[in-house]
Order: C-alpha cells, then structure tokens, then sequence
C-alpha cells in the first residue's frame, strides 16, 4: 500500500539538517536578542533625534526580504572587502542583525507598556535609573513582550530556511536534496515539516508555561 | 525640617505653584486641602525632586532638592512618598515589594531587610500577605503595601498624596488609621488629603490651597472653626 525509498541513512541526513536550523536560530535569537534589549532600550532612552540613524538601519532590516539580504551580504563580504567568510558565519551575521531589528520594536513597545507611575514609584524610593531597568522595567517589559518574542523565535526559525542560499545546508536544503535523488516530494515535504513541528512546538509550550506562571503574580 | 520657599511651578502655560512658602518642623504633622487643580499634589512632587521647580527653593535637612549638586536618590532615601495609586510592583510579592529598596538602595543584606520589612508590613496589618503577589490584594491592602514599603526605607518625613482618593470608601478607614498611628508615633508627615475629619484629627497645622497660592494656614481648630477666606469658606461648605 505504502512504498518508500527512505532509509535510515536519509533520516539521518535530515535530522543533520534539523541540527543545523536549530543552531543557526539559536545563534540568531540569542544574539539578535541581546543587541535588541540593547537597541531596544536605546530607542526608547534617546530622543528621536539621536535614535534616527539607529531606527533607520532597523527598519531597513525589517523591510528587506530576507533572501535578497543573505545574498547582497554574501556578495558585500566576499567581493567587496575581500574577506574569506564562511557561509555559516555570513547566515548567523545576517539573521542576528534581521532578528534584532524586530526585536528592538517588541523591546521597546514592552518598555513603553510599563506605567510611569510604578517607574515614579521605584524612584522615589531612592532606586537609580539603572536599579529601575533592572528590577522594574526589563522584569515587567519581558512579561508584557514574551509571546511577540516567542512569535519572533518561532519566525526566525522558519526563515532560516532562507539560508541556502548562502550554501548552509539546514533542513529544507536537506529535503529537497533528497526530493532530487528519490523523487518522493510530498512524503519528503511531509517529514519535512514534522520535523519543524518537533522544533517548534516545544518553545511555544514552554512560552506558553511562562505566560501562565506569570500570569498568576 | 522641611523649608519651601517661594516656589513657583508651570506646566506649560498653566502655573500650578505661584509662590508657596511653608516650613515644617520635625515631629509636625500637616495636612493639605483644597480644591483639585490647587497644586497640592504637585508640591509633593516637588519636595523629592520627582518634578522640578521654576523658582524657589525646598531645602530638606538644609540640602536644597533642586540644586544640580544634590544626589537625588541619597535624599529620597529619607522622604518617603505614598502616591494616590497605590503602584504596586506586580510581578514581587508583598514580602519582595517592601525589601527591594532596602537591598538594592541600602544595601542591606536578605535577611536584615526581611527581618524590617515583616516588622512594617505587620505594624500596617499585612503579616499575613507576604508570600502574595499583589494583584490578589484589595485596593486598602495594596495601600498598606505601599505606606509599608516607604517606611522600610525609614524615612524621616513622609509624603502622602491623596493616599485614600482611590479607594472604594469601605477601605479608607483602614488606610486612615494606618495614618493615624505614624502620627501618633511622631513621624514628620505632609499629608494632601480629602478627608476632612482626618485633617481635623491628626494635623497639627492645616493649609488651604487654592488655586496655586496657599490661601490660608492654622491649628485645625482655627482653620476649621474660624476660616477666614472667602474661598475656604466656600470650600468647607461645599465639603461638609
């Protein structure tokens, strides 16, 4: 009834494939993260003035489709400055900064979210500016920006998909090298997104948890 | 001792303070009445320099607030201000609201400032709460959280900004007696308030604002048994 040329040997290859989005999205959402908070903070601290070149960039980054900066990136690095760059370096370079850039807005909204008066409160009790990001804002700001976030991960991590073009051979590269050699694309395509399921299904679970659990604060 | 002298203070085109001069001496209660818009509220802001002045100066201890030499967060150590909305942190429990200041700002250890701040939270009726987070409390309770978590700073002065304004009424007396009793303690208090008989009670001097200008000051017995302004006459009217 049911006839596959897969074996176990293209499972694997797969599964390789698999290993190599969730690393490339963990690389990106960690870093995009961390210089997001940053960007993030920045924006919503300098005037708009100060942060104009700061929102410029981003917003270039969140209107470029990704595909056309993962290639202009890899020509820019290669033939303009020369510089020997693997594939895997350029797709982590690119997808942080293009993760960033969304993350910065859902930083910044979640900041603009706390109620001045709790931040009044915190400082007239003596808190610094800085003892008020710490324990005040960025704690309620995560509450207020985790399911953007979460959104934001799970995003990144299907456009990663896009990196094949910068020769990373992630899963849907995978697949649709075996699509070549077996010819069986809508099970392959199946499997395929399986495997994306797996990934993701257990980070929106696991934001879903923390919603939850903050929600009962 | 509190000095303010001659404070003026716009937002914009509408100036709220015209010149207030008030001083209050250490163990004095005053309280604060007056029409909304009067800039009550506004005064109290200023004195721990959360808003600047335009002119004037409010000396705390003889340290001028809004001299650009002043290390705001080491002065507000020492004036404590309770706000209208409560402003509870939500995502700390009771316990956790009323340390942070004291482990970050004065850095003292865990257990020095557990062992403070159950003291006030019991001395405001809350030792029952600390393991809470605030979104389970009532509107009087989260109050109390907030009169506590002042105190754990140990303030020498006070500030109470229309502490029971947002209450539903069933709640104000347990907020006012909490007042009550700092005052009977001795500690130095500027209280804006609507409560009348409050002020009555507990003040030892009370000011009528009206319109910017402190209109009238006196003994309570004096203010409110003599008035002299028209307009205090016609506020009290409107109040009883």
């Amino acid at each position: 009834m049911f006839n596959t040329s897969l074996g176990i040997d293209d499972l694997i290859f797969l599964a390789q494939g698999a290993g190599m989005t969730i690393l490339v999205t963990a690389i990106a959402v960690a870093i995009g993260t961390v210089l997001g908070i940053a960007f993030g903070i920045f924006r919503y601290q300098a005037g708009p003035v100060l942060a104009a070149p700061v929102t410029f960039v981003l917003d270039l980054f969140r209107s470029i489709p990704l595909l056309i900066q993962l290639v202009l990136a890899n020509a820019f690095i290669g033939t303009v400055l020369r510089l020997k760059m693997s594939g895997f370096t350029v797709a982590c370079a690119v997808l942080s900064l293009y993760t960033a850039a969304y993350c910065a807005e859902i930083v910044r909204g979640g900041i603009q979210a706390v109620p001045s008066n709790t931040r009044r409160a915190a400082r007239s009790l003596g808190m610094s500016w800085f003892q008020d990001m710490t324990h005040i804002v960025l704690p309620l700001a995560t509450r207020i920006a985790l399911p953007s976030w979460i959104g934001l991960a799970l995003g990144v991590m299907k456009d990663s998909a896009l990196v094949y073009v910068v020769q990373v051979t992630e899963l849907l590269k995978s697949t649709q090298i075996l699509i070549t050699r077996l010819q069986e694309p809508l099970f392959l395509l199946l499997i395929c997104g399986a495997f994306y399921f797996i990934i993701s299904f257990p980070i929106a679970r696991f934001g879903g948890y923390l919603e939850k659990r903050w929600s009962n604060d | 001792m509190i000095e303010i002298e001659k404070v003026r203070k716009s937002f914009g085109q509408l100036e709220v303070l015209k010149g207030i001069d008030l001083t209050v001496k250490n163990g004095e209660v005053v309280t604060i009445i007056g029409g909304s818009g009067s800039g009550k509220s506004t005064l109290l802001t200023c004195i721990n320099g959360l808003e600047p002045i335009d002119s004037g100066s409010i000396k705390v201890d003889g340290q001028d607030v809004h001299d650009k030499r002043t290390n705001l967060n080491k002065l507000r150590e020492k004036i404590g201000i309770v706000f209208q909305q409560w402003n509870a942190f939500p995502h700390l429990t009771v316990l956790e609201n009323v340390t942070l200041a004291p482990r970050k700002v004065l850095k003292m250890s865990k257990a020095e400032a557990e062992e403070i701040a159950v003291r006030q939270l019991r001395h405001v009726g809350l030792g029952e709460k600390l393991s809470t987070y605030p979104g389970r409390l009532s509107g009087g309770q989260q109050q109390r959280m907030a009169i506590a978590r002042a105190l754990a700073m140990s303030p020498e002065y006070m500030l109470f900004d229309e502490v029971t304004s947002a209450l539903d009424p069933q709640l104000v007396g347990e907020v006012l007696d909490t007042l009550r009793m700092l005052a009977s303690e001795g500690m130095t208090m500027i209280c804006v308030t609507h409560e009348m008989k409050f002020a009555r009670e507990v003040s030892d001097r009370v000011a009528f604002f009206h319109k910017g200008v402190m209109a009238e000051i006196a003994p309570p017995e004096e203010l409110f048994g003599a008035p002299k302004t028209a307009e205090l006459q016609q506020f009290l009217a409107a109040t009883h």
